[in-house]
């Protein structure tokens, strides 16, 4: 503002500038209060927990906990050769205090995952260090088994002596550290995760373009028709919308029974015979097929939506230049329904990578994706820290396709109902 | 839909072929559901659709699953239905309450960094299930909260509050603030004139984001698998047992009874849908 212009002034003298400014800023945290008490909810309860997962993902203290004294010892240890005497007794003492606490089984799981072969030796261990006299560990414990005096086993340990570390990610993809510190990949027999991820990815994609192509026609009528028809129609899309997941995936499992009504229809046309029941459940055809009716609606309602805007006058006048119904469609309308497309795609995208509840139903060994995996670790093997892990790399996955989301469609344009 | 008189052969039977693909799709979608009710009056123990059913003898349907499900001898489902119901009245409550006032702060214009807080709180539709039952699991457990009906809603809330958010965001998108100008010059002050003003126009937008929050609530698996202990069983835990363990034609009553209800729920949002609509002033 040039200095000829007087300032404006308030009835209280302020500068109109100052008091506008002051007000807005009263403004935006009044607006900031009402959103505070949903976001501090979500930040406590939601979004620290997942941070805290990171850490969970690289905790590592199992094995630092259950040797303490063995890795004070093993401080002063080169690497280069076979530890200590001292090294030896620590080891012992960890070791005898472990059998008394009855975890010694679980020290052994978590060393065969650095090393294969711990969990035979130190069973044979446990069992000889009964009969172990005071002195001279190092010549006792190599007398259990030849392994105890290869000195790979002993850098196997001292690898796992930091208390955080990143190998539960290299485990996601089927990589571990090898003694010089390079990253390789697994045996050849023992990559499971990296093909989980690859069939994840597949039958995502696959289930979005199979989804895209059955929405595309039956949007593309429910946006044509009639009013009272397409109100009609549109319950077949709503009513399974709204219904539970369960009973979708329930009554999925009895249609593709071999018993079921699929099988039973087929028979009965003749097209396959009575003691060569097509088998689509528990593998993934049925991973396949109940994850796109499930999730078909979500790709209708988005290309719905944007097809409603398109104004029937424009493939009129596409026409009337002299198009053919076919060419009209593909330089007219299709253009036009790209929005609809992308946001349907990636939603149903985002929501079958991390899908669990179907696949662990009707998936089989053959059509069961990440989630279950991640769920199996929860519960099953009780692997926290690799479970906080694989599921922190989904999670990375989907966020990044989120963000796209949210560039292309505008995170405030889903559409509901 | 009638094709023009004039509409060329090939066009016309490459019309019914659309109009055909179309009926399978509609059939692909709805007819799963349907395969659920006659199956659910079997008389036998059977999934399977018997020759009796198939002849309509009135001897091979009976209402034995129903009497199961609610009478049934250590019957799970009436306890699973009573926390059912108790888990999401309560999360829709709260997620009501948190969605539309965070909602009326982020339609303000005056709100700061409306970008990343709102996609902040979607969060938890986009995050996978399992990654968010992990984490609330984690945080549940430390909290004490594991195995009590107090964190599965807390969990909920957390799950049901993208929706009302989204709702009535949408509602207040089209909102005439004028009206709360004009209420505030009248010398009202601001709760009256949201309780009086405010709330009855945007009402429509949040009975609908509270439909979402509670079916979402009420059909919520994952994370209740997560947290439940014997006394927080719920029907679709109860379900989700049943369809590992043995299918038992009781599910599927109870799957009929959830079909009933949902479309309960699909009336009731169209219409919603329909007033909301109308008072916004939109017109298709």
């Amino acid at each position: 503002m040039s200095s000829e212009t007087q300032q404006i002034l308030t009835t209280d003298g302020i500068p109109l500038e100052v008091s506008l400014k002051k007000v807005e800023r009263r403004n935006k945290f009044k607006a900031f209060l009402l959103v505070a008490p949903l976001l501090l909810f979500l930040l406590i309860v939601y979004i620290s927990p997942i941070i805290g997962m990171l850490f969970n993902s690289v905790d590592d203290r199992m094995v630092t906990n259950a040797l303490p004294k063995t890795f004070i010892a093993m401080e002063k240890w080169d690497g280069k050769e076979l530890p200590s005497e001292e090294v030896f007794e620590a080891f012992y003492i960890d070791f005898q205090k472990l059998i008394e606490e009855e975890k010694e089984g679980k020290l052994s799981t978590q060393l065969n995952y650095e090393k294969n072969g711990f969990k035979s030796i130190i069973k044979k261990l446990r069992r000889k260090s009964k009969s172990f006299e005071e002195g001279n560990y190092k010549e006792q414990i190599m007398g259990v088994h030849e392994r105890w005096a290869d000195v790979e086993y002993w850098r196997a340990i001292k690898r796992r002596a930091p208390s955080y570390s990143y190998s539960k990610y290299l485990k996601g993809v089927d990589m571990y550290q090898n003694e010089e510190g390079k990253f390789v990949q697994v045996e050849e027999d023992r990559r499971i995760y990296k093909k989980l991820w690859v069939r994840t990815l597949k039958i995502a994609f696959f289930v979005t373009l199979f989804c895209f192509l059955m929405a595309y026609p039956i949007a593309h009528l429910l946006a044509t028709l009639p009013m009272k028809y397409s109100n009609l129609l549109m319950i077949c899309v709503l009513l399974p919308f709204w219904t539970s997941l369960l009973v979708r995936t329930a009554s999925w499992m009895i249609l593709l029974q071999q018993q079921g009504v699929v099988n039973d229809f087929l028979v009965w046309t003749g097209l396959v015979a009575d003691d060569k029941r097509l088998v689509m459940m528990y593998n993934e055809t049925g991973t396949y097929i109940a994850m796109t009716q499930i999730l078909l609606p979500f790709m209708v309602l988005p290309l719905y939506s944007v097809m409603k805007t398109i104004s029937p006058s424009l493939v009129r006048a596409g026409k009337s230049l002299g198009g053919t119904p076919f060419i009209t469609f593909w330089k007219v309308y299709f253009p036009l329904t790209i929005p609809g497309i992308g946001a349907g795609s990636l939603l149903v995208f985002i929501l079958a990578i991390g899908y669990y509840i179907t696949p662990e139903l009707v998936g089989g060994a053959s059509g069961t994706l990440i989630s279950n995996m991640i769920a199996y670790h929860m519960k099953s093997t009780l692997d926290w820290s690799f479970a906080s892990a694989m599921g922190l790399m989904l999670l990375a996955g989907v966020l990044a396709i989120y963000w796209i989301y949210n560039k292309l469609v505008g995170i405030d344009n889903i559409k509901l109902g | 839909m009638g094709l023009p008189k004039y509409t060329e052969p090939h066009y016309r039977i490459w019309h019914y072929v659309y109009l055909f693909i179309c009926g399978c799709v509609f059939f692909f979608l709805i007819a799963p559901l349907f395969v659920i009710f006659p199956l659910s009056f079997n008389a036998e123990e059977f999934l399977v659709i018997t020759d009796g059913m198939k002849r309509l003898d009135p001897d091979a349907f009976s209402l034995r699953w129903y009497k199961d499900m609610v009478y049934g001898t250590k019957n799970p489902w009436g306890l699973a239905a009573k926390n059912s119901f108790f888990i999401a009245i309560f999360a829709t409550i709260g997620a009501v309450i948190l969605g539309t006032v965070a909602a009326l702060g982020l339609s303000s214009r005056y709100m700061p960094y409306k970008g990343i807080i709102m996609a902040t709180l979607i969060s938890p539709m986009i995050v996978p299930l399992i990654i968010s039952g992990v984490a609330i699991f984690f945080f549940m457990a430390k909290a004490g909260l594991a195995a009590t009906h107090t964190g599965i809603v807390l969990a909920h809330i957390i799950l049901g509050t993208p929706f009302v958010v989204i709702t009535v965001t949408a509602t207040l998108s089209g909102f005439d603030h004028s009206v709360t100008r004009a209420a505030a010059s009248l010398g009202s002050n601001p709760v009256n004139t949201f309780i009086k003003i405010t709330l009855p126009l945007i009402l429509p937008g949040v009975i609908s984001g509270a439909l979402f929050a509670f079916v979402t609530s009420f059909d919520e698996v994952v994370i209740v698998l997560f947290l439940a202990g014997l006394d927080n069983t719920t029907i679709p835990v109860q379900m989700w047992t049943g369809l590992r363990e043995q299918l038992s034609p009781t599910i599927l009553s109870v799957a009929t009874c959830l079909i009933l209800l949902s479309t309960l729920v699909l009336v009731a949002a169209e219409l919603l849908r329909r007033r909301s609509e109308r008072i916004r002033g939109i017109r298709r």
